[in-house]
């Protein structure tokens, strides 16, 4: 039986949930026996090729952002919405708050020890959206990992659950916002 | 039998006049809720407490019980409906938990995971809305704010002021404060004011003791809103539903 | 006593009418003003507060000297027109000109449904709008004229009564009623009320004499009789046409109440659409003292006790609900109270209250006069009596139909030149989309009830925008109370309005009727409980209308992804193919 294969990402994250993923620890060891990593940053491959499941954690603050989502909708069969940033915008739509102008005049022009003061224009930085928007705005999501980070448990589970042909459901000490 | 009615079957006793949610919660029945506090005016605002009663939809914390009424409380699908009014609470407002020094004692996320919400599922609205941090003692962010009117209540019921009022209308509506130039800092409340104390979200925060108590260790980290829903496990799939 | 100087909140001391005041004066209600009034009134700040900015009619920010409001109704309302009359008078809508001269903006319907184009200017009712017409006034602004000199037929508002019977045909002498009442008594008048089987012709239905029992019955030292005429339900206007030639008439109406139920004082809450007619009701007041219909010792009758003033509403549907209108009359915002308990025993300021329609006045005055079989001959077992219509939208002759309960819609189609109808609303927005193929139904209480409101819908009309227009006139009108209805009513506006601009798919269209289902079984109260209505109908009675305008595709985003770009994009100076998204 050929080996499930997985992608990850983090879009506008900390990566703190990919951290908590290794947190499952020796039980990545047993897991690499039905699963082969396609694109994450675990493995550096660039662009995502047909995947059976994709966790992307992270919202959308940039274009660039918007097409890896695409990517991986296209290319995993199923999507994964992984931490409160995924699923609502988390931390960085604190700056939902203010106009997206607002947040890049205070860090690029007025701010506090800016030197050179200036936006930055370059056809390789991404342009930001107006706000960070959670996942299930731009493409359909299957399931909802919530935690910030959600536990390696909680990953642990659903990954099982998901190997194992089974609707996932996690156990309600699981469950947490934050 | 006369002061006897139903709730998902259980026999309840209820003194004339008393609520559905009253008779409930002392009878040990929980029915989820957010406006209510046993105490202060019920308000049916938050429908959370949403029932059926002989068939026809009704708010606990305001129906008189009456003899022999049979009441559908703690249903699948009425738990779908609340969760899908606790959704549309989630988008409505900016509820960014990671964010907030509430989390882990705030009762709209603890019934987040009470009705095993995993997504705000609809658009989110990103109102933008004043923080008032003008009180010494008290901060108001109404990014959280979800019109309970609790704090309304207590003020006026309780602590015999009038700090609060809800104003504007529709998705508009926003907390208010009694005072000539609006800001808390401007109005009597004091530190110790139930109103101060009573917001079951993080829109109204004492000052200067955020983390007291760390994450994980927190009313909600350790207990569920009910208790009694612990052993059932959430379906992380999104469930279809229909309220016929 | 002197009844006059102990009506509670009429006149001007009531909060709508001072801050109405303000708005006229200032065109706007100045921070500094709110303060003073507030302690004069003896209010809270906070409720004042809460009150300017709950009424749409009152404002935060000056509005123009010449402030015009197009009805945004489906049969009153062109937007068309009031697109063209910025582009003469070079506004933008909902922003005042800068030179503060004009503000145009859109509301809600303002109940000239059978002769729009309308709109209100300075709360003044400008009928029969057309684009010929809009240079001239576009002039007349720019010249600074007083609307005063402007061509009053501009103004005119006509009745258009098409169709009368027993009440509209019924010429009754000053007090024929209320007389014939006190020569009977308080228990007859009563019982001839229960003969009729009068039921409340807002809409709901209930029963008219049983409401007074239960009001007479509740025990209390004041009571009230309150006349909802806050005809707020788009496509409605007969309390319009009612209280332009019969207010007399419902007026005695309130003063039969006062008699039967034991009140002293009454309230006529008036929509703040219908402004023009307060100056013309209070002459009729006016004259009703005069002649001892109202005041102390009413014909005679020792203890018979009864004045009437009106309030002002500012723009808020939700208060054509009673238990809001309530609210609104005690100087609050529009909130739906919970019930129980009911106005019949706490109503306004707590006290035992009768809230009526105009027309159900108006025929508790015939019946008191006729007697209760006289009414029961006409209409259905359920429904008795006839039902003043408001006809308007896709018809030869709109206007105001007198029909015994029980016609079909067929029959009044046909009356009013109406036949080639797709479609027509029964009972407003909140009301029953009826098809074709339902023009047989009747209009009754046990069939398809209605508070009046028929719009009539013709081959050419796109039903999704007529659908559209309603539910963002349930999401503006929202009072913000309870959960479903504050956030489901802007949440099925965003699905509709998806679909309707072609990028909706058909999981938003199951998505949305999922919502809509909820909120109209969990809302607090009518509105909510109706405002779906028109999406969930037309899914049911015609589904194609959907159909061809979603998209074939799995899933499609709730916002403009290159439109996010936008700010951005400006801000860097790019326009390279990585600063947009498709």
């Amino acid at each position: 039986m050929s080996k499930i294969r997985i992608a990850t990402t983090s879009l506008a994250g900390c990566f703190g949930c990919h951290m908590s993923f290794l947190d499952m620890d020796e039980r990545l060891v047993g897991l690499l026996e039905h699963v082969e990593f396609n694109r994450s940053p675990l493995t550096d491959i660039k662009h995502c090729g047909p995947c059976d499941i994709g966790l992307v954690e992270g919202g959308l603050c940039n274009a660039e952002n918007v097409h890896v989502l695409r990517e991986f909708r296209q290319q995993c069969k199923i999507l994964i919405a992984v931490g409160a940033c995924a699923i609502n915008g988390g931390v960085p739509a604190m700056r939902n708050h203010y106009e997206v102008q607002e947040c890049l005049e205070e860090a690029f022009l007025h701010g506090v020890g800016v030197d050179n003061p200036m936006i930055p224009s370059d056809p390789e930085l991404p342009l930001l959206l107006s706000k960070v928007h959670p996942l299930h705005e731009v493409v359909r999501v299957d399931y909802y990992l919530p935690g910030c980070p959600p536990p390696g448990d909680a990953f642990f589970t659903i990954l099982s659950d998901l190997l194992a042909g089974k609707e996932p459901s996690l156990p309600k000490a699981m469950l947490h916002y934050d | 039998m006369s002061n006897m009615f139903f709730i998902d079957g259980q026999e309840i006793a209820f003194t004339p006049g008393q609520t559905i949610m009253d008779a409930a919660l002392a009878a040990g029945i929980y029915i989820p809720h957010l406006c209510h506090k046993p105490g202060l005016t019920p308000q049916g605002s938050c429908k959370l407490c949403t029932v059926d009663v002989d068939g026809r939809s009704a708010s606990a914390c305001t129906l008189p019980a009456t003899a022999g009424m049979k009441v559908d409380n703690n249903t699948p699908a009425l738990q779908e409906v609340r969760k899908t009014l606790l959704q549309m609470l989630f988008v409505e407002g900016n509820h960014l938990c990671p964010t907030c020094l509430k989390s882990g004692d705030c009762t709209l996320q603890a019934l987040g995971y009470h009705l095993g919400m995993l997504d705000g599922h609809f658009p989110p609205f990103y109102p933008l809305r004043e923080v008032d941090a003008s009180h010494p003692d008290v901060l108001l962010d109404r990014d959280r704010c979800i019109v309970c009117a609790l704090c309304v209540r207590a003020s006026r019921e309780v602590d015999g002021k009038n700090v609060f009022a809800i104003g504007r209308r529709g998705a508009n509506a926003r907390l208010i404060v009694n005072s000539p130039s609006g800001k808390l800092g401007d109005s009597d409340l004091a530190a110790d004011d139930l109103a101060a104390h009573i917001c079951p979200v993080g829109a109204i925060m004492p000052k200067n003791h955020g983390f007291e108590v760390p994450i994980g260790r927190r009313t909600f980290d350790l207990h569920s809103v009910a208790e009694s829903d612990v052993a059932t496990p959430v379906t992380l799939k999104k469930t279809e539903h229909h309220d016929e | 006593m002197n009844i006059a100087s102990s009506l509670p909140s009429g006149g001007d001391i009531h909060l709508l009418h001072r801050l109405r005041a303000l708005q006229d004066r200032h065109q706007h209600i100045p921070p500094q003003t709110i303060a003073p009034l507030a302690s004069e009134l003896g209010l809270p700040v906070s409720q004042v507060e809460a009150v300017i900015d709950f009424y749409s009619f009152f404002h935060r920010s000056p509005r123009g000297h010449f402030d015009i409001l197009f009805s945004n109704c489906t049969s009153c309302g062109d937007l068309v027109l009031m697109q063209q009359l910025c582009d003469l008078l070079g506004v933008v809508p909902g922003v005042t000109r800068a030179d503060g001269l004009v503000s145009v903006d859109q509301t809600s319907c303002v109940g000239m449904c059978d002769q729009g184009a309308a709109a209100l200017i300075n709360g003044r009712t400008l009928t029969c709008l057309s684009a010929q017409q809009l240079p001239a006034l576009a002039a007349l602004i720019h010249a600074g004229t007083p609307l005063d000199e402007w061509p009053a037929e501009w103004f005119a508002v006509q009745d258009n009564i098409r169709q009368a019977a027993l009440l509209l045909n019924d010429t009754l002498s000053s007090g024929d009623g209320l007389r014939a009442a006190v020569q009977a008594g308080a228990e007859q008048l009563l019982a001839e009320l229960r003969q009729s089987s009068l039921r409340g012709r807002g809409g709901a239905g209930f029963n008219t004499s049983l409401k007074w029992q239960l009001c007479r019955a509740a025990p209390a030292d004041t009571r009230y009789v309150v006349c909802n005429a806050d005809e707020g339900e788009p496509g409605t206007f007969k309390d319009r046409v009612l209280l332009t030639r019969y207010a007399q008439q419902v007026f005695e109406g309130m003063a039969l109440c006062a008699y039967a139920i034991g009140a002293q004082h009454g309230f006529l809450y008036l929509r703040g659409e219908y402004r023009y007619l307060l100056p013309q009701l209070e002459a009729t007041l006016a004259e009703m003292r005069t002649a001892n219909l109202l005041g102390e010792n009413i014909l005679q009758q020792p203890g018979f006790n009864f004045d009437i003033s009106i309030v002002l509403g500012a723009g808020a549907y939700i208060c054509g609900e009673e238990s809001a209108l309530l609210e609104s009359l005690e100087q609050k915002r529009g909130v739906p109270r919970v019930r129980p308990p009911f106005p019949v025993t706490h109503g306004y300021l707590g006290q035992p209250t009768v809230v009526d329609n105009v027309e159900t006045l108006l025929a508790a005055t015939h019946i008191a006069l006729h007697g209760g079989q006289w009414f029961r001959d006409h209409g259905t077992q359920d429904s008795s009596g006839t039902k003043i219509l408001s006809v308007s939208g896709d018809c030869m002759a709109p206007g105001i139909y007198e029909f015994p309960f029980g016609i079909s819609l067929q029959t009044l189609l046909a009356a009013c030149g109406g036949q080639d109808a797709q479609a027509v609303q029964v009972g407003g927005p909140s009301g029953t989309l009826v098809s074709r193929a339902e023009f047989g139904r009747k209009l009754a209480f046990e069939d398809l009830a209605t508070g009046g409101s028929i719009m009539i819908y013709g081959a050419q009309r796109d039903l999704l925008a007529v659908v559209r227009n309603f539910t963002h006139f349930f999401a503006h009108e929202s009072c913000g109370f309870c959960t479903p209805c504050r956030v489901g009513t802007p949440l099925l506006r965003q699905y509709l309005d998806k679909i309707a601009s072609g990028h909706g798919t058909a999981y938003d269209r199951e998505e949305m009727a999922r919502l809509g289902k909820l909120v109209k079984r969990r809302s607090h109260c009518g509105l909510g409980q109706t405002a779906a209505n028109p999406l969930l109908d037309l899914l049911e009675k015609f589904p194609q209308v959907y159909a061809e305008r979603l998209l074939h595709q799995d899933y499609e985003p709730f916002f403009d992804l290159d439109a996010a770009l936008a700010t951005t994009r400006t801000l860097t100076h790019r326009d390279d193919a990585e600063a947009h998204l498709s």
